[in-house]
């Protein structure tokens, strides 16, 4: 740990210089993305590059209470799907304005993390990350048992949300940007949150509670609000993916889910925002295209992930950084 | 309905005793090393195909159970040397990615040598039988045998933890591994014997159980999380608290699953409590697990000095 210090310095001085240059990269390639859809059927490749970007909100929203808040939630998925159930419950009664729905979609999200949280923050480090997986089965038994929805099957929705009665939603290439936005959005708003007084305390509590608390802040009423924000986010996730499917079901929130978020985060870069899309777009490309070449492709994905953990600290981005670290060094 | 209560408190004891049977070594793991092992339940998995496959060759219940413990012996041990061993210092996240990773793989790869179908292992035929219960109700004695194995298999690690010296070790590891490393204890040896033990009652639990459900692949993943519900419940480290939750959580589990409708139809109408019932039951665990945690966030009998 000790002697690794001068290279973590310098990923650190890397990462930095990163965290203008690689985001502009992201979203520069997601919003050329359509345009450059002559090698691939267009519509596949539009909708493999809105579900990417919907779980890089995911991502991006788990990071900011992950990586700057030392919260590891492990029920995350339970937003998305309370996020993709609002879409689906109120369509199927017939309701499709977005104007309802998505606010619904994301009261629904904010309640839920302020009840959860406000239990689960009273507790640490694994019993956190147990009590949020706990909180996360039950809405994922609830929305099995809710027959008239579904239940186990999901529901199918029959149309997609409408603004002031215009389909926006309709067409692919524009759903895509809408996502795009919502995904600039997200990253946006959550990079001025970390930056802010607010990020700041949040990042203290991460490093030092103790210290924190004895300076005279109440860490708990900041954490529970990051976990509310990183929870309305992921409702929005949900609001769109329910959207771009046309389809919800309880598998939306199951644990596994929930992992392969912390996996996304995780595998782009803990703790820079960027990461976590950029860790998204991976796995889920990796899973797209290893699936179509074998059946049993999680018996490669699974060593790679192992591998990324043992050899590549910091996730892709730490492993970009170290590396041209070293270069510059 | 007396006679179906009983019935029903001894599927929930049986649940219960396996339960602490794959929790008593994740405790331990969790315990002793810090480790999130998320691939706890791929032992269990692993546990019940073995003693399938061994006992296609044997054609002996017995002898597929050893056989099968070496097994999962021999593969835990591999999988520690090769990549919890690099685990134990990092952070739980990367315990629960890399262990995720490990669930990925083994899930599929026993799909690739056994197949997606369900597979089943009969019952020894000496405890093939069923035994008559009061009210003439009938009760399988494979059932029985496996609430003894575990209740067995408690009273042992009762007694290895609590009055030996390699049991102290473990407690001592528990409670301040970096101390009873620099005291000269050989830590990796311990980990690794901690880690071995722990996956073969796992496997141990899986070969029991191979004769009442089917074997089939991510059996393990089901059943993890009800075994994290018990050690957190419990306190990690804790194998007192991993026996008591895990009986608990059996007993909560399979009567809340019984009888919801029936207590729920006291105050709704029979329909909703049909809908509500069986959404509640599953839940009811959970609900438990946070009750505890707001009461007590370290579980009901935390580690000494954690």
């Amino acid at each position: 740990m000790v002697e690794a210090a001068p290279i973590e310095t310098r990923a650190i001085a890397a990462a930095a210089r990163a965290g203008v240059a690689v985001p502009g990269l992201i979203f520069g390639v997601l919003a050329a993305l359509p345009a450059a859809a002559v090698m691939a059927p267009e519509n596949y490749l539009l909708a493999l590059g809105t579900r990417i970007m919907t779980f890089a909100i995911a991502a991006a929203a788990l990071d900011l209470i992950v990586g700057y808040g030392a919260l590891v939630s492990f029920g995350h998925a339970a937003f998305i799907g309370l996020g993709a159930y609002a879409v689906g419950i109120l369509a199927s009664h017939g309701i499709g304005e977005l104007l309802i729905a998505l606010p619904i979609a994301l009261a629904a999200s904010v309640l839920f993390a302020l009840a959860t949280g406000a239990v689960s923050l009273r507790t640490r480090g694994v019993y956190f990350i147990m009590i949020t997986l706990a909180f996360g089965q039950m809405i994922f038994f609830t929305a099995s048992s809710l027959a008239p929805y579904g239940g186990d099957d999901g529901l199918t929705i029959a149309s997609r949300n409408t603004l002031f009665g215009l389909p926006i939603f309709k067409d692919p290439r524009t759903l895509y940007y809408i996502v795009l936005a919502a995904l600039a959005g997200t990253f946006f708003l959550c990079r001025s949150i970390v930056g802010s007084r607010f990020g700041r305390v949040l990042r203290g509590a991460k490093e030092n509670a103790t210290r924190m608390a004895t300076l005279g802040f109440e860490i708990y009423r900041f954490q529970l609000v990051a976990y509310a924000i990183s929870g309305a986010l992921c409702g929005l996730a949900g609001f769109l993916l329910a959207n771009a499917n046309d389809f919800v079901s309880p598998a939306y929130m199951s644990w596994q889910r929930s992992g392969e978020l912390i996996i996304m985060v995780l595998l782009g870069g803990i703790g820079t925002l960027y990461g976590p899309i950029i860790g998204a777009a991976v796995y889920l490309l990796i899973a797209e295209f290893l699936s179509q070449w074998t059946e049993y492709w999680q018996v490669i994905f699974g060593p790679f992930l192992v591998l990324v953990v043992l050899f590549g600290r910091g996730g892709l981005v730490g492993l970009f950084a170290q590396l041209t670290g070293k270069r510059h060094g | 309905m007396s006679s179906l209560l009983f019935v029903q408190i001894l599927n929930g004891l049986q649940l219960g005793v396996l339960l602490f049977l794959i929790a008593a070594g994740l405790t331990l793991v969790f315990g002793v090393m810090d480790l999130i092992n998320l691939a706890h339940g791929v032992q269990y998995m692993l546990g019940a195909y073995l003693a399938v496959t061994f006992y296609g060759l044997t054609g002996s219940f017995l002898a597929s159970l050893v056989l099968a413990l070496v097994a999962t012996l021999a593969f835990a041990l591999a999988l520690e040397l090769l990549v919890f061993r690099q685990l134990y210092a990092r952070d739980h996240l990367d315990h629960v990615m890399a262990t995720f990773g490990i669930i990925l793989f083994v899930d599929q790869g026993v799909k690739l040598v056994w197949g997606a179908a369900p597979l089943s292992l009969p019952v020894p035929e000496l405890f093939s039988g069923s035994v008559t219960l009061m009210g003439g109700l009938l009760y399988p004695v494979w059932r029985l045998v496996i609430i003894g194995s575990g209740l067995a298999v408690a009273v042992g690690l009762y007694v290895l933890v609590g009055h030996t010296r390699v049991g102290m070790l473990v407690r001592a590891g528990a409670t301040n591994a970096p101390l009873v490393s620099a005291l000269g204890v050989n830590i990796n040896r311990l980990f690794m014997l901690v880690f071995g033990f722990g996956a073969m009652l796992a496997g141990f639990a899986g070969v029991m159980i191979a004769p009442i459900l089917s074997v089939e692949p991510g059996m393990g993943d089901a059943i993890l999380i009800l075994a994290f519900v018990v050690i957190v419940i419990g306190g990690i480290g804790s194998i007192r608290g991993a026996f008591v939750a895990a009986l608990m959580i059996g007993l909560v589990d399979t009567l809340g699953r019984s009888f919801a409708v029936d207590v729920l139809r006291l105050f709704m109408g029979p329909s909703p409590a049909r809908t509500v019932g069986p959404a509640l039951a599953s839940m009811l665990i959970y609900v438990l697990m946070a009750i505890v945690l707001t009461l007590r966030p370290a579980g009901l009998f935390p580690a000494a000095g954690r």
